[in-house]
Parts: C-alpha cells; sequence; structure tokens
C-alpha cells in the first residue's frame, strides 16, 4: 500500500482519544480515592491533629508534599506529550528540594546536637517505608494509565514521573499520620519512600508505556 | 528536521482537523509524508541501516502522529511535536530491527527489483501489505476499502451494510490494531 493511500484511511478517522491534562485529572481523583481509601482504613490521621495544626513543623511537611506533588505533575505531563519541555518541569523539582534543604538547616540551627538522632530515626520509620509505597500503589497506577493516552518519548522517565506523583500524594496523606514532624526524619524516611516508588515507576515504564 | 514557516500552516491544519475538518487533515498529512521521508532516509543511510526500510516507518510514524494527535495543543509548536514522534518511531523500529537483522537481509535481497518500481517504495509497500492483510476481519476489511478504493465512510457503509458510525468504530479500532501490530512485530 502506498503511503498517499495509507493517508487516507488515517483522514477518514475522526476519533481523537482522551487528551492528556483530561485524563490526567481522572486519574488523580481516581487515585486520590483510592489513596484515601487506603489510608484511612490501614492508618487514619494522628489524634492529636487539631493541637498540632499549630506548630510549625506539622504544617510544613504538607508544603514540601503538595510542592513535590505540583513538580512531579507538571512534569510528568511534560514527559507525556512528545516535544514537551520535560527540562523546564524537571528543573522545577528544586523549589521542593530547597524547601525541605531549607528547613533541615534550620531544624539542625534550632535543635540541641544530642536531639539531631532521636529526631532523624524518630519512631515510626519502617511505617513511613511501607506505608507510603502501599497507599502509593492505586494513583501509580492510576497515572500510568493516563501517561498510556499520552505519547511519552522517555517511557523510563515517564514512569519514574508517575511514581514521584503517586509517591508525593501518598505522602500528603500519611504525613496527616505521621507523629515525626522533625524535618531530619521527613528529609531521610519520606525521602527513601518517595525513591522506591520512583524506582518501581522506572522500572514499569519502558514496559507498560510503549506506543 | 528542519522547519520554517511551514509549521504555522501545519499547526492550522491540525487546529482545523482536530474540529473535524477532513480535507485540512488530508492535506496536512500530504504535506508531512515528504519531510518525513526524507529525514527517515537521511537517518537510516547515516546509521547505516536499509534505506529500503524507510517507507515502512513513514507510514508508522503517521500512523503515530494519527493516533496521538490528542497529544498536540494548539499553544505548541508542532515541528518539534512531529520531530518527538518520528525519532521515537525511527529509534523503536531500529531496535525491532536489530532483533531480526538477518532477516532484514533476507528480504532486502527478495526486493531486488524484478520491474521498474523503485525498490525502495516497493519494499515499504509490501511490507505494510503484509501488516495491514494481518488486519483481522471487518475492521481490515474497512481500512484496505478507504485506503485502496478510496472509498468513503457511506460508501463502506453501503458496502457492509453498516451504518456510518459502526464504520467509524471499526476503522479507529482497525487503525489501533495496526500500531499494535507494528509494536508487536519482531521479525
Amino acid at each position: 500500500m502506498r503511503t498517499e493511500e495509507f493517508i487516507r484511511a488515517l483522514a477518514a478517522d475522526r476519533a481523537v482519544e482522551i487528551r492528556p491534562g483530561l485524563a490526567f485529572g481522572l486519574a488523580l481523583a481516581a487515585g486520590a480515592v483510592i489513596a484515601a481509601t487506603v489510608f484511612l482504613l490501614a492508618l487514619g490521621v494522628r489524634p492529636d491533629v487539631l493541637a498540632v495544626l499549630h506548630t510549625v513543623r506539622f504544617p510544613f511537611k504538607f508544603v514540601v508534599t503538595i510542592a513535590l506533588f505540583a513538580a512531579g505533575l507538571r512534569l510528568a505531563l511534560a514527559l507525556a506529550r512528545p516535544g514537551g519541555d520535560a527540562a523546564a518541569a524537571a528543573r522545577l523539582l528544586a523549589v521542593p528540594a530547597l524547601l525541605i534543604g531549607g528547613a533541615l538547616v534550620i531544624e539542625l540551627a534550632v535543635v540541641p546536637t544530642a536531639a539531631w538522632g532521636p529526631r532523624l530515626i524518630g519512631s515510626n520509620a519502617t511505617v513511613c517505608l511501607s506505608a507510603i509505597p502501599v497507599i502509593a500503589i492505586g494513583p501509580l497506577v492510576a497515572i500510568l494509565l493516563a501517561l498510556r493516552s499520552g505519547a511519552p518519548t522517555a517511557p523510563a522517565r515517564a514512569g519514574a514521573s508517575a511514581g514521584l506523583v503517586a509517591a508525593a500524594l501518598a505522602a500528603t496523606f500519611y504525613a496527616a499520620h505521621c507523629t515525626d514532624d522533625s524535618p531530619l526524619f521527613v528529609a531521610t524516611w519520606y525521602s527513601l519512600a518517595i525513591a522506591l516508588v520512583v524506582a518501581v515507576g522506572a522500572l514499569l515504564g519502558p514496559r507498560v508505556l510503549r506506543w | 528536521m528542519a522547519l520554517g514557516g511551514r509549521e504555522r500552516i501545519w499547526a492550522e491544519w491540525m487546529t482545523a482537523a482536530l474540529a473535524g475538518d477532513e480535507a485540512a487533515y488530508h492535506q496536512l498529512l500530504t504535506a508531512l509524508t515528504p519531510v518525513l521521508r526524507a529525514n527517515t532516509r537521511r537517518s537510516l543511510s547515516q546509521m547505516g541501516a536499509p534505506v529500503g526500510d524507510a517507507e515502512d516507518i513513514v507510514q508508522e510514524t503517521l500512523l503515530a502522529i494519527h493516533l496521538h494527535r490528542n497529544t498536540w495543543r494548539q499553544t505548541d509548536p508542532i515541528g518539534p511535536w512531529v520531530a518527538a514522534i518520528a525519532r521515537y518511531k525511527l529509534i523503536d523500529s531500529l531496535r525491532r530491527r536489530g532483533r531480526r537483522a538477518e532477516v532484514a537481509i533476507d528480504e532486502l535481497a527478495d526486493a531486488l527489483p524484478d520491474s521498474g518500481a523503485d525498490p525502495e517504495e516497493e519494499l515499504g509497500r509490501r511490507q505494510v501489505v503484509r501488516l495491514v492483510d494481518r488486519l483481522q476481519g471487518r475492521q481490515g476489511a474497512i481500512v484496505r476499502a478507504i485506503s485502496l478504493e478510496g472509498a468513503g465512510i457511506r460508501d463502506v457503509a453501503a458496502k457492509f451494510r453498516m451504518s456510518e458510525g459502526a464504520v467509524r468504530v471499526a476503522l479507529h479500532r482497525g487503525l489501533k490494531s495496526l500500531a499494535q501490530l507494528y509494536r508487536s512485530r519482531d521479525g
């Protein structure tokens, strides 16, 4: 079949697939519902939540996780479109990195050296390492499905970005349960848990995002 | 990919196409074809790959552009979008061909000109005929009727006694199946 003939069949087909922006919106809505359900069934919000709302450290955890979520989402959307400006989107990841980095510096300055260890280790490290990846499973599947409606030309990176968005969403929920509010704890254990989900996304990407 | 002022008209055609203008879309695909063909041939010869595969890759690229045109936004420059899809499809197809390098040589030998036809064009033609032929049943018949016979949706609907809506659904599914055939083809 000559290309000029083949084009006729393409031109006659008017069906356009769902746009990536809408697909991501649906995926995030579904992912958030699944994540919230898993979170509420398995963990739940910490009992002293009203008291700690007035502290600095507890609300700041959400500032970091939501900034990471927003930057990750922008990156995933850029990677979903051929020719998308992923480099510019990736640079925005500096925002959550600077937020947690700055908080770490301040924490080290205001907390006595003897307290560094206990605050770093905290009391929920293993819960954190397992809960964030488990809560992230639903959102990760949903976002990978949304990416399939796009056309990611770098599937491993696109998969990693899906992992980042899912993990940041999961971390936002988990932060409402966890009683370790020190940036020392967050920078260590949250980062490890999130990195795990990003790695899973990067491994899945080339397998499920081919087009 | 060398792109100039023509990108503006491509973007206009694509905008019209996404709003349902079939003629503008046909113009766009017709305009993209020689550009994709030239770039694919150049890339293949630079990489020492058989240039005879070019037409096949061009068709797979056009199919990818078609099925993924939902990822282009009016605010995006269309040239880099097309170039990114072409590059992805070229690399993907070379990787698949890498796994069947010996077969590729045989096919090239098979395709030596026995007529006045352009051997490169001829090879591309043969491979796509094979893939489209593997499209099952009604879907394949509809894709072939529209491309080879130039039938319109209405003609096809009358021929197969289907509603026009059902023909459109089958055509779209057929093209998606064809993309799947390209992806799963190892040899």
